[in-house]
């Protein structure tokens, strides 16, 4: 019974680890890379699940519902950033007011033109033989490291990485060395963006899809950013396994609900602990190591 | 601001007798006005290739500006800038940069997270394709930065993180280098070996260059030309020998009565 027991919470860590890194990435992108705090990122979410789940009403095959779902929701991004976001730059308050707002237009818009649910999709692959659970929880787990070990890929190995890591820390430098730094801001959002279209689109079949679908990833998606600290991918990775550690280990003994609240805890003592985040506490270290030496 | 379409060539590279004009860079009529100050007071300016100029002025003359226009950091309220026979007054800078023009700041501007290879790798990849190894050698050996390639820019000397901010200019292959106060806080030997390197990158590589520069001592050792700014105008310009015998530009600069 304890090699089940301890089965039982392995799927339950996969299962809110990938949700924790799912929910967080396209918001720790964004934030990470261009410092604005997106507040309508469960919305960008939302765009991304609207987008599967009616594609998917309409004939699409799933895979490709999804993939129009995370192409839908990376145009949405794009025209949004040229419009309104671009203007918004180095003014995190101001960013923050204006994303809350198009957070609460889009809310009331999608009740409006689509009312307060939408067509359901269903879980594919059934269930898993041992553990009480759909095989669907262990496949979005491995998206999840796949996507996470893409995007370290994606802005450690290659030319864009570097430009968009030089922008990141220099704007004025980085435009002195030829890159158009504006470019790499609208490719930026729209990759946070993509991000959270896939998000939307992955938990389209095991959620229930109304106008409030994106705020259910957003405590989790906020709390691993503050928790994880400044590094987009290492931060990510740490955050995640650190909250879903909590939650899982709790949830199994207590359930879900005081597993969400051991979180949150944890979270909290976290933040008073480590305000620069976990890879601020890393950095910490390395940086004493390197005096020390 | 007056938009310039940057392809037409509204001044050709040729000079009055029909040879083709070395000149790299001329301003027109540029001026840019904060609120009710003008920093840049409609100047004309001209600079030929391989020329090193340096420009000074008193603190508010306006030197910074104006660099910062030509690289199009800030946009002029009025006014033209030609380079190499092209308008690029509304060129974005980035562009600037494809086209040439590479600025060296005040405050170095290093990624100091990064090591010295890492920075020379963002300039680099907008010029080159492959061969990161071997144009990153030739670049450190020549800016004495081969022993520091795997060390931190941040743990770098004051000199030494000079030396690889110009080697980052330097690595965007520009004709037109802008440098602001480039050996502001380095030692005599550190300042002789940036004017060395100045010398060299006009003389060898063609490369024209603007300095700003407070130091008169290190300004009479580089530069072929001088320009006083004051209050936003060009107050005189010339050789160094005849700058500094101009009683005025004493009276302005060098704080003596006459």
């Amino acid at each position: 019974m304890a090699g089940l027991g301890l089965l039982d919470f392995g799927f339950e860590f996969v299962e809110i680890f990938a949700f924790v890194v799912l929910a967080t990435v396209g918001l720790a992108v964004i934030f990470g890379m261009m410092g604005i705090i997106n507040l309508a990122h469960g919305e960008f979410i939302l765009v991304g699940a609207y987008a599967t789940t009616f594609s998917f009403a309409a004939g699409l095959p799933l895979p490709l519902a999804m993939l129009a779902g995370v192409v839908i929701t990376a145009v949405f991004g794009v025209v949004l950033e040229r419009l309104i976001i671009r203007h918004l730059y180095g003014r995190l308050l101001d960013s923050m007011v204006v994303t809350w707002g198009i957070s609460l237009v889009m809310i009331q818009l999608v009740r409006i033109v689509f009312g307060n649910s939408a067509p359901g999709i269903g879980i594919p692959f059934g269930q898993l033989p041992i553990v009480d659970g759909p095989v669907y929880y262990l496949v979005l787990a491995v998206i999840a490291v796949g996507l996470l070990g893409g995007l370290y890929a994606l802005f450690m190995w290659t030319d864009f990485g570097v430009r968009a890591r030089a922008t990141m820390q220099d704007e004025e430098t980085a435009r002195s060395m030829g890159i158009d730094t504006d470019r790499m801001y609208a490719s930026t959002f729209a990759i946070g963006s993509a991000l959270a279209g896939l998000t939307g689109a992955l938990y389209a079949p095991v959620m229930p899809i109304t106008p409030e679908y994106g705020t259910g990833f957003l405590v989790e998606a906020f709390v691993a950013v503050v928790v994880g600290g400044a590094s987009v991918i290492v931060g990510t990775v740490l955050a995640s396994g650190f909250l879903g550690t909590v939650n899982a280990a709790v949830t199994n003994v207590a359930g879900t609900f005081m597993g969400q609240v051991a979180m949150l805890i944890a979270a909290i003592v976290a933040i008073r602990l480590l305000p620069e985040g976990i890879t601020g506490l890393l950095a910490d270290l390395r940086e004493k190591r390197g005096e020390s030496e | 601001m007056a938009v310039s379409d940057p392809t037409i060539k509204t001044k050709p590279a040729v000079d009055e007798t029909g040879r083709k004009s070395s000149r790299v860079l001329q301003t027109r009529d540029l001026r840019k006005e904060f609120g009710g100050l003008t920093a840049t007071d409609d100047v004309d300016f001209a600079l030929e290739e391989g020329e090193l100029r340096c420009l000074i002025g008193p603190n508010g003359a306006g030197k910074s500006t104006f660099l910062n226009l030509l690289t199009g950091q800030l946009e002029p309220t009025a006014g033209s800038i030609y380079y190499d026979g092209h308008d690029i007054t509304a060129m974005p800078s980035h562009e600037r940069v494809e086209r040439g023009i590479s600025m060296k700041f005040q405050v170095p501007s290093i990624y100091e997270g990064l090591t010295v290879a890492q920075n020379l790798r963002v300039p680099l990849q907008q010029v080159v394709d492959d061969d990161f190894a071997v144009r990153t050698r030739e670049i450190l050996e020549r800016f004495d930065l081969l022993a520091e390639r795997e060390t931190t820019a941040s743990d770098l000397s004051h000199g030494q993180q000079q030396r690889l901010e110009i080697g980052m200019a330097m690595a965007l292959e520009p004709k037109l280098l802008l440098l602001d106060e480039p050996v502001a806080g380095l030692s005599v030997e550190e300042t002789a070996e940036i004017a060395d390197l100045l010398c060299e990158i006009a003389a060898d590589d063609g490369v024209a260059l603007i300095v700003i520069e407070h130091d008169i001592d290190f300004v009479e050792s580089i530069a072929d030309r001088v320009t006083v700014l004051d209050q936003g105008t060009i107050f005189r310009e010339g050789s160094i020998e005849e700058i500094k015998a101009d009683p005025e530009v004493k009276r302005i600069y060098l704080g003596e009565d006459h």
